[in-house]
């Protein structure tokens, strides 16, 4: 286990508060560890100040390389290795491979994607999450602050956080 | 944040609050089993071990348990796998393709649908592995692997194939698109549970998530893309089945239309099944808040596109057969509909192309009785059109000295009781452990689109 920190809670009833909040507690200087919501809040990355996933291009990626890899195999096999006349067709019957391209593409695209996502969201089977609040994977919003982190002294932040609508703060060490 | 007109219907009714669906959904997970529950999964039971008599039989004597004869060789097996696998089709395309069209009515019916795929796929699978004869060989002779025939490859010319490589990819691509949608609600009934156990299983299964925006923001790009990746899928693999036959040269099967036919039907009959499923779930489940009647009427109306679609290819398969002046397909076509199987075809027509037609009457399309005897007769149509494919194109074949009739045994009527009792008993366990209703998404819209907010003005 990483070494603990000491963080401070703001609990958010709603989004659209929450995504005021966010903006005014970074405009007064705070830096926000993270914000942990039940359901994906629309426009809250933008507001943190996130980038947008690059997880697309890794899609891409695992895609072409399953196309490459499936004419690679099926011209080897069919075209190099034992090539035989089938039905009348050329040893590389281009349109014979088009399913076969299509599927194997579809596959190690959606495969690789999600495979890249768990290992960069860190999700994995045996993973403990840091909980701030067991409320939020139901119905509240929580934004954390780690106090390590941050120059302010606790009771300036816990001001921030309740002057920014917050219907909670509470103090968490994890 | 997500503007919604405040003339369009709740999609959520019932003044929810967030933590009433969390109470909803994850609190079916965490009851005890109920009487009816147990007496249904019962019955699956039953037929399930009743039809593993069958598929014994069928693996140590081998096929010709069933009623297959030399011109009959292809009949009950291959018109439950493609029954199976059509029904397999509205799950992702609910998920996928009604995303892509940001209809988010799907929200509260996609994980069902979903569910129901992968189990459908499931036993689709099950009859061309069983067909083999020699199921463990079999699968074997279909992977690309390098062998000590003369190292002779797989024909990658065969649709047989390609039929191998888009199903496994559908299925696989579907159970990680299932699974993916799963997590942060195994997540909520993990910070729900008072139990040891049950924390420590939905722990493993939510994989650690927490919510975080970082995470969230990623989730959405990788459903966003699932979807994209799984919308041509899903259109591939009915095309795909459809070339099984389409790419032969038996009159009655090598029509172009095949493609766009099958994928009509397939969506059809995905859809009876799903509210044939869900209109159960909810009335146990007491979920008319989520699946409201607006839902069922929407799906209703997929029901009655796609059923005339499949009614129109229908009908342009005889014309065409007619136009075509190639005698053995006019046969085909004749044979089919005043041949012995006129009764198949009959049903098929009525189910299929008949019935969904009363759809048009909002009194009928909104009642859930007439909708629940409607999705069954449709699934049974369904059954009659890929039996009338299949066994009125073989069975009077270029040679009349080898006309025959297929009878079924035991044996095929096991088989398809198998997959069935396996179809249900999975879905129940389904329904009992995991949240049938996306928790998550319909937390999403309950802002927007619940009944709460919108009679607030």
């Amino acid at each position: 286990m990483a070494e603990t920190s000491n963080y401070l809670t703001g609990v958010f009833e709603d989004e659209d508060v929450l995504l005021d909040a966010i903006k005014k507690v970074r405009n007064s200087g705070v830096k926000i560890h993270e914000v942990y919501s039940p359901f994906p809040v629309h426009g809250i990355e933008d507001a943190l100040g996130y980038r947008r996933s690059r997880l697309s291009i890794a899609a891409f990626l695992f895609g072409i390389t399953g196309t490459s890899l499936a004419l690679i195999m099926q011209i080897g096999m069919m075209g190099i290795d034992w090539p035989m006349i089938i039905g009348g067709k050329d040893y590389i019957p281009v349109p014979s491979f088009i399913p076969v391209s299509f599927e194997l593409t579809v596959l190690l695209a959606a495969f690789g994607m999600v495979g890249t996502f768990f290992v960069v969201a860190n999700l994995k089977p045996w993973g403990k999450p840091k909980i701030f609040d067991l409320r939020i994977t139901d119905d509240k919003h929580v934004m954390a602050v780690d106090l390590g982190k941050n120059n302010l002294d606790e009771g300036k932040i816990s001001q921030i956080l309740k002057d920014s609508g917050a219907s909670e703060v509470n103090k968490k060490t994890l | 944040m997500i503007a919604e007109s405040s003339v369009r219907e709740p999609l959520v009714t019932g003044h929810k609050t967030l933590h009433d669906v969390s109470n909803d959904i994850a609190g079916r997970v965490e009851d005890k089993p109920s009487k009816s529950w147990l007496l249904a999964t019962a019955v699956s039971l039953a037929a399930l071990a009743v039809g593993a008599y069958a598929v014994w039989m069928t693996v140590w004597h081998g096929i010709g348990m069933w009623g297959l004869n030399k011109t009959v060789g292809w009949a009950w097996d291959i018109t439950n796998f493609v029954w199976w696998v059509g029904i397999g089709h509205a799950g992702t395309l609910i998920s996928a393709i009604l995303l892509l069209f940001r209809q988010r009515w799907r929200m509260s019916i996609n994980r069902a649908a979903e569910a129901m795929t992968i189990f459908a796929v499931i036993c689709a699978l099950m009859f061309p592995i069983l067909h083999m004869g020699r199921p463990w060989l079999g699968m074997y002779w279909a992977i690309p692997l390098p062998n000590t025939f003369g190292s002779l490859w797989v024909n990658f010319n065969s649709p047989l194939l390609w039929d191998f490589f888009a199903i496994s990819t559908y299925f696989s691509v579907s159970l990680v698109f299932w699974y993916i949608g799963l997590i942060p609600d195994f997540a909520t009934i993990r910070d729900r549970a008072t139990n040891k156990i049950s924390k420590a299983i939905y722990g493993a299964l939510s994989f650690g998530w927490d919510g975080a925006a970082r995470t969230w923001s990623r989730y959405e790009t990788v459903a966003l893309i699932l979807a994209g990746l799984a919308t041509p899928l899903v259109l591939s693999v009915h095309t795909i089945v459809s070339m099984d036959f389409a790419t032969s040269v038996i009159p009655g099967w090598h029509t172009t239309i095949f493609p766009p036919y099958f994928v009509a039907g397939a969506i059809f009959s995905g859809f009876a099944m799903v509210l044939t499923l869900l209109l159960i779930t909810r009335k146990v489940y007491k979920l008319e808040d989520y699946i409201t009647i607006q839902h069922i009427e929407l799906m209703n109306i997929i029901i009655i596109i796609t059923g005339s679609i499949v009614g129109i290819a229908y009908i342009t398969e005889l014309f065409i057969a007619w136009y075509s002046g190639v005698e053995a397909e006019q046969y085909a076509f004749l044979n089919r509909v005043s041949g012995p199987y006129w009764w198949a075809y009959a049903s098929m027509m009525t189910c299929n192309v008949i019935s969904p037609q009363l759809f048009w009457f909002k009194k009928i399309r909104t009642n859930l009785a007439a909708t629940f005897v409607l999705s069954i007769v449709v699934n049974i149509g369904m059954w009659f059109e890929r039996f009338v494919i299949i066994v009125t194109s073989l069975h009077r074949d270029f040679l009349p000295s080898s006309w025959a009739m297929f009878y079924p045994t035991i044996y095929d009527m096991g088989m398809y009781l198998f997959s069935i009792g396996f179809f249900f008993t999975a879905f129940l366990l389904f329904a009992k452990f995991f949240p049938v209703i996306n928790i998550a998404e319909v937390k999403s819209i309950i802002k927007a689109t619940g009944e709460k907010v919108k009679s607030n003005g």
